[in-house]
């Protein structure tokens, strides 16, 4: 699995709000919450971005409130990928469970620059910089992430177990 | 090598007898929890799992508290979903307006959770429960809805930090002056990933409300969960409520921490934190003069008893500075309830307060009291961020109860000792 795009960057600590201010928090459309994504510290975020771009952050991505509307506005803008040195730990699990791939890596995320062309193999957890010509190794998901990803997601992880009828001895 | 108590509970929770930090496991949930703006997502990809039934309905709890009473259609809708949800599958511990409060104030209230258990709940602050000695920690709406198919969730075991505390808080000190200090110290991902677990001599001198401001900010430090050990307080506060077993665990002596921190209670002070994160705190001997045009006092940080009887103990017999708009919310009925009985509601509506019904409401910008630009507020809410209450261009400043009716009244951030 591959993606290219072009590199959108924010700070530390970019928390939920700012993602998605909790006014909007009455909808759960990720095309509607799309719209309003990033809208706090950039307003014209969501007219800059194309399909497949990609967001790259600091340290402590998504911190805040547990609110999947976060992942999902990034989801619905078109992003194809976020890249952090690190993440708040309920973001990191909504974006798998959601199906937003997320990446750890800090070499990546302080020497990618805003619009930086940016191809990224998420199967060998390479990053490519083709602006900057350089390479860029991020950690590897944990197995059990992976068999997550392998169904899509939670969702296609608790369907087929729901279907082998297995929950009970696990 | 022993285990940090969370990692005993979630032991006793995935049948093994050890588990270290790091593994990923499944572990059997107690409760699982969704709010209005959480749960109905939650439905959705319930729906999607082809699941049928709910794997439990006493074990999942929903409470409508965010934008309740309705505040817009949007939210009505969002309402009805999880409304006719509940229905449907017959959801015992479902709280519509009339019984709801905020929801980490009314499950220890109605006894739901106690010592032992595990709980999800598509709420960040839902480790809050750390205070009774539960393993408690935030998930998201999938999370949820995968928990109420199966009644597991997958969890990577936390390590642990330890927090020692000691001594005696002096007056007009709370346990959110603890919770903001330490956060303050430890910045906000100081604990990401990990469990906070508080010990030591002085966790007798604080009364369970204390407990509960201080577990449930310990998300706000990144942390996976903020749990303390059971003590006569708590076994009290459970029996008051009990319509369950509870079950006590404790960290083996040999557990392994990757950090070690003392508190000292006696040389705390009331502690503030400054726009625009929970770790910006300042000692309130420190701040200098920061006027006003809002107070709220509630949340599921300060909305129980102790924060009213702190917030009137001051307001008793004052009036609020004009052009402070003072915005009160019990946090559950229960909580209103005993405010009426103690006199608390007279004293506020006379000091020129306002009283609100059970919700969220402004401390997430939702309703019931919303900054404009250029406006600052002093509130016993636990995040400041850019436009969490309003505007972008307003500013949140997080203190106690005490600090804030202090504010009120003076009508820029005071100390409550010095009114
Ligand atoms: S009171 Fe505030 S922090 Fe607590 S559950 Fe409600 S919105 Fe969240």
């Amino acid at each position: 699995m591959n993606t290219i795009g072009k590199a959108f960057k924010f700070g530390d600590n970019i928390d939920t709000d700012l993602i998605i201010p909790a006014r909007y928090l009455n909808s759960t459309d990720p095309k509607e919450l799309a719209m309003y994504c990033m809208q706090d510290i950039d307003e014209e975020f969501t007219d800059k971005i194309s399909e497949g771009d990609i967001i790259v952050g600091g340290k402590n991505f998504g911190c805040g409130s547990s609110r999947e509307h976060a992942p999902l506005a990034i989801k619905g803008a078109g992003i194809s990928c976020v890249i952090a040195k690190s993440y708040a730990r309920i973001f990191y699990r909504n974006s798998f469970n959601i199906g937003l791939p997320i990446l750890e890596s800090e070499e990546a995320s302080e020497k990618i620059s805003q619009g930086d062309e940016i191809q990224v193999d998420f199967t060998k957890g390479i990053i490519k910089n083709i602006t900057k010509k350089e390479e860029y190794k991020a950690d590897k998901f944990p197995e059990f992430i992976q068999s997550i990803i392998k169904y899509n997601g939670l969702v296609g992880y608790v369907k087929n177990k729901l279907e082998q009828g297995d929950y009970n001895d696990l | 090598m022993g285990m940090t108590m969370t990692q005993k509970i979630i032991a006793a929770h995935c049948g093994k007898e050890i588990v270290t930090a790091g593994e990923f496991v499944e572990m059997n949930l107690d409760i699982v929890l969704g709010n209005d703006i959480t749960t109905p997502v939650a439905i959705n990809e319930f729906n999607k799992m082809g699941a049928s039934e709910v794997f439990d309905k006493n074990k999942i709890v929903i409470v409508l508290d965010h934008f309740t009473p309705n505040k817009d259609i949007k939210s009505a809708q969002q309402c009805k979903i999880s409304r006719e949800f509940a229905k449907e599958k017959e959801i015992k511990n479902f709280f519509d307006v009339g019984q709801m409060g905020i929801e980490h104030a009314l499950l220890p209230e109605k006894g739901l959770v106690v010592s032992g258990d595990t709980v999800i709940g598509a709420d960040s602050h839902t480790c809050t429960y750390g205070a009774l000695g539960a393993f408690s920690t935030g998930v998201g709406s999938t999370d949820m809805a995968g928990g109420m198919a199966l009644g597991t969730t997958w969890i990577k075991v936390p390590e642990a930090i330890k927090i020692n505390v000691i001594g005696k808080k002096k007056p007009f000190v709370s346990g959110k002056d603890l919770i903001l200090h330490l956060i303050g110290k430890i910045g906000v991902d100081g604990a990401t990933y990990k469990s906070i677990e508080f010990t030591g001599s002085g966790i007798k001198n604080l009364s369970m409300d204390d407990r509960f401001s201080i577990s449930n900010m310990a998300v706000e430090a990144g942390g996976k969960n903020g749990i303390f050990p059971v003590d006569d307080k708590t076994i009290k506060y459970m029996e008051e409520r009990k319509i369950k077993d509870w079950s006590i665990f404790e960290a083996d002596e040999d557990a392994l921490y990757d950090e070690e921190i003392t508190i000292n209670l006696d040389e705390l002070n009331p502690t503030v934190a400054f726009p625009s994160s929970p770790e910006n705190t300042k000692d309130i001997e420190d701040i200098g003069v920061i006027k006003i045009d809002q107070v709220m006092i509630g949340s599921c940080t300060n909305g129980r008893i102790e924060d009213m009887r702190a917030a009137a103990q001051i307001l008793k017999g004052k009036k609020v500075a004009d052009g402070v708009r003072t915005i009160i919310i019990p946090a559950t009925q229960e909580v209103y309830k005993q405010c009426i009985k103690e006199g608390i509601l007279e004293i506020f509506i006379d000091a020129g307060a306002v009283i609100s019904t059970p919700t969220c409401g402004p401390c997430l910008g939702g309703h019931m009291g919303i900054l404009a630009s250029g406006e600052k507020a002093v509130t016993t809410t636990n995040r400041n961020f850019v436009g969490r209450m309003g505007h972008k261009e307003s500013e949140v400043y997080l203190a106690s109860p005490a600090v804030a009716a202090a504010s009120a009244v003076t009508g820029k951030i005071q100390n409550p000792n010095k009114i």
